[in-house]
């Protein structure tokens, strides 16, 4: 396969990968919870896309706010109710906990959705530009992508919500003494950070066929992403996203498809000991 | 520190478990080798999650590449006993290894990255297919005895594991080691300070926490006859090892005993009634275990409990 | 006199561009009580780090008992006899004040069994006065209890030199008065005493001898009254202006 066309694949891959990981680098960097349930969320977005299209009709591109606001919702509740109870307990208590939530939420996707994989086929035709081949749905998952990776960043800068979100982050002590309801903008972080997985995971299922099998992977890539890129930050999720969207295609050719997934692990495993604070290591959430 | 009654306890318990072979069926037998298996996995955990109080989330890893080893060797001829040997040596030299560069990382690096590692090992093990037969899996010579005999056999091997777990939990919590663990577990830069060699001390407990997963790892191996990478290296297994040693009490000595008791009777129980909802009612184990037992089941006060309950019943006279 | 302990040459420590230590050389005498002072941000802290291998230097030597001990791990610095309390206590919080003691006996003193370590563990507890609440977690204690914990705990590690970060912040008067009375009887033991603080009343009471940090170099070095009357030190912690003005009131 030539280098253009490796290179337009890891860059699609590499913005859905962005979109998937930043909510979870979001509620890592604030919330200091590592939050197993983020690959569920993420293929409850692309089922709920996919169920909603298959039997009732509706487009996927309406369906997206509906996604949104839904695992939002979800979300909200389940730091609202469950996690903020245990927010400062050890990594121990927290990951623990959002793993036993993810099974059930897990649980609950394999009885009522089957683990089948399911994949929204618009059929949009493709492009070819200077010999790189590029299926247009591909190009809407992209640009979609992006797009809400850039309303999360200016939502995190220009926001009211985003700016308490952010001195949260810094310390949040001194933001309670600012007047801020550490646990309300909690439960909102955790709401926003399923709200970009579901959507992201809506915006694969137009891509690629999503199923129950594949919590696992994403959740996975969300932590290639975040250590990659460094934690809680937009922009970092985005280098680390198109990073490891670039290795995984590269690495593709290079290696043979099977060990991509293995390769971007590595590259985790080594940052993690030489460079924990990620290829940007930016300090505040912006 | 242990009672004379843990002691006994936990004595009975393994006689319990091992004389299962004279009196019950082979679903039994299974279960009592399965909850052998688990209390060696959570022993071991308990060395660098309990004592330590490192988020260790990597007991997959051992265990997958213990029944690896294990397997592998034995398909070349290696007899069976010696192949659990070079597994549990290859998964301690593993863990040394590993536990030098990762043990660096704290909290939520080290979590992740000890998540990590189960993944590499099995992407590697499942691609690696000259070797470890890739995703086919791999077939372990079977012991050619009646299966009684075999399911025996087994029941023992791993109850010696599990007594040998429990003798070195005795052992470290009683020793300089647990205590500068413990030391490190509440304060690690006061440890430094106070004259605890942490590197040293961490990576013993996390070969610790390796090296009888490998062996069990082996032995499972060598039992079921078959493995494949994705049974191998479970994600699951390594979340559910710490939540039964949570669920008895991280850095007791029996506690991790006393919770994997409890877990697999409750997924028997489970598993038999409601096949479909199986993993969430573990979730909502966790859950629970969470909330309302923080400390474990050796940890909750019984007395209180049973003093709460008659002063309710003295109090709860009609007005 | 050939009986120095510890000494410094030419140590700095440069963080990113900053220097936070630059220069400094002194040595400390088997037995001797001495203050080290400055104002705040000064590099204090971090010259203790650096003494006890929490931080490395940048440049320069450390010498202690004749040996070069520049590169030591800070478990090391502890069990050769260099031992230190924190500005803010460092407890292990959820064991009992005699276990916190023994940690300090069974790792940084002479190797020995955990039960010896316990016995030792009470002779210290009772020397600093926490004897009787031996038991409780060290997280129930009040402040300047947890400062005598952290005195227990550093003894326990039979130290030749201690070096005492800010052990009086936070407490009243009453309550220095008592920890002074300690730390003179630690230096009855032949313990040589490195006396962090910015008290001055604290450290003119019981040092034998004063050094001053200033930007991380060492200003003075010498007898405490005449180091406080080095115009350089007046200097340091009134500022120029208000040292000039001290100075010309002293003529006039």
């Amino acid at each position: 396969m030539d280098l253009g066309q490796v290179l337009a694949n890891g860059i699609v891959l590499g913005a859905l990968y962005a979109c998937l990981a930043v909510g979870f680098s979001l509620v890592w960097g604030v919330l200091n919870v590592i939050n197993m349930l983020h690959g569920s969320f993420i293929i409850l977005g692309g089922y709920l896309t996919f169920f909603a299209w298959h039997l009732f009709g509706v487009h996927p591109l309406l369906m997206l706010p509906v996604v949104g606001a839904l695992l939002f919702c979800l979300g909200y509740f389940l730091q609202a109710v469950f996690i903020n109870k245990v927010v400062t307990a050890p990594v121990l208590t927290t990951l623990t906990l959002t793993f036993g939530l993810d099974m059930i939420l897990y649980n609950f996707m394999t009885v009522y959705f089957s683990a089948t994989p399911r994949q929204v086929t618009l059929d949009l035709g493709s492009i070819d530009l200077f010999g790189i081949y590029l299926p247009n749905e591909r190009l809407l998952g992209m640009a979609l992508a992006l797009l809400l990776t850039g309303l999360l960043f200016v939502t995190m800068r220009s926001s009211s919500i985003g700016r308490a979100i952010v001195a949260v982050r810094m310390d949040r002590f001194a933001a309670a003494l600012m007047g801020i309801k550490v646990n309300r903008i909690y439960a909102i972080t955790f709401g926003i950070g399923a709200l970009m997985a579901g959507t992201a995971g809506a915006l694969f299922a137009l891509v690629y066929p999503v199923t129950t099998n594949l919590t696992g992977i994403f959740l996975g890539k969300a932590f290639v992403v975040c250590v990659i890129g460094g934690l809680g930050s937009v922009p970092g999720a985005l280098v680390g996203g198109l990073a490891l969207g670039l290795i995984e295609s590269i690495s593709g050719v290079v290696f043979g498809p099977q060990h991509s997934l293995t390769v971007g692990f590595v590259v985790m495993l080594v940052l993690l000991v030489f460079r924990p604070t990620g290829l940007v290591g930016v300090k505040g959430y912006e | 520190m242990m009672s004379r009654l843990g002691l006994a306890l936990f004595a009975l318990w393994i006689v319990v478990l091992a004389t299962t072979p004279f009196y019950a069926d082979n679903s039994i037998v299974r279960t009592a080798i399965m909850l052998a298996m688990y209390s060696v996995l959570a022993f071991s955990w308990n060395f660098i999650g309990g004592f330590t109080g490192y988020p260790s989330f990597s007991t997959a890893a051992f265990f997958g590449l213990g029944s690896y080893a294990g397997a592998i060797a034995q398909t070349h001829g290696v007899p069976m006993g010696f192949a659990w040997v070079i597994a549990t040596v290859f998964v301690a030299a593993f863990a040394a290894g590993l536990g030098m560069i990762l043990l660096r990382l704290r909290g939520h690096y080290f979590a992740i990255g000890s998540i990590g590692v189960v993944e590499v090992c099995r992407l590697v093990v499942s691609s690696w297919s000259g070797v470890t037969g890739g995703g086919n899996g791999l077939n372990v010579p079977l012991l050619m005895w009646a299966p009684d005999t075999v399911g025996a056999f087994f029941l023992w091997v791993m109850l010696g594991l599990m007594v040998i777990a429990f003798a070195l939990t005795a052992f470290v919590d009683n020793h300089r080691l647990g205590f500068g663990l413990k030391c490190i577990r509440q304060n690690e830069d006061a440890a430094d300070m106070v004259g605890v060699n942490t590197t040293f001390y961490k990576v013993s407990a996390y070969i610790l926490s390796a090296f009888l997963c490998g062996t069990a790892g082996a032995v499972y191996a060598s039992w079921i006859g078959y493995i494949d990478p994705t049974d191998s290296f479970q994600i699951l297994l390594t979340v559910k090892v710490p939540v039964m040693a949570l669920l008895g009490g991280a850095g007791t000595v029996l506690g991790p005993a006393v919770g994997t008791a409890a877990f697999v009777v409750m997924e028997e129980f489970v598993w038999a009634n409601f096949l479909n909802w199986n993993r969430a009612i573990l979730g909502i184990i966790i859950v629970v275990l969470i909330f309302f037992l923080p400390g474990g089941l050796l940890k909750i006060s019984y007395r209180r409990m049973i003093n709460r309950l008659k002063g309710r019943e003295s109090a709860g006279a009609p007005v | 006199m050939s009986n120095e302990i510890l000494r410094l040459e030419a140590v700095s420590k440069a963080f990113g561009g900053i220097r936070a230590v630059n220069d400094v050389s002194f040595d400390l005498r088997q037995g001797e009580i001495v203050g080290l002072i400055g104002p705040n941000g000064a590099g204090k802290t971090t010259l203790v780090n650096l003494i006890t291998g929490v931080h490395r230097p940048s440049s320069g030597k450390v010498i202690f008992q004749g040996d070069d001990v520049t590169r030591q791990k800070p478990y090391m610095a502890a069990r050769s006899g260099l031992a230190r309390t924190f500005q803010i206590v460092q407890p292990f919080p959820e064991m009992s004040v005699l276990d916190n003691v023994a940690a300090g006996a069974l790792f940084g003193g002479d190797p020995e069994g955990l039960t010896e370590a316990r016995e030792h563990a009470r002779e210290h507890l009772a020397f600093v006065g926490l004897d009787k609440i031996a038991d409780q977690p060290a997280s129930a204690l009040t402040l300047p209890n947890r400062k005598r914990l952290e005195l227990a705990k550093s003894l326990a590690m039979s130290p030749k030199v201690l070096m005492l970060d800010e052990v009086n912040a936070g407490l009243n008067t009453g309550e220095i008065d008592a920890a002074l009375d300690l730390i003179r009887a630690i230096s009855d033991r032949g313990i040589t005493i490195l006396i962090i603080e910015h008290l001055m009343k604290v450290v003119m009471t019981v040092s034998q001898r004063l050094l001053v940090l200033h930007h991380g170099a060492l200003i003075a070095d010498g007898e405490p009254t005449a180091v406080v009357n080095d115009e350089r030190v007046v200097e340091a912690y009134l500022g120029e202006k208000f040292a000039k003005r001290l100075k010309e009131a002293g003529h006039a």
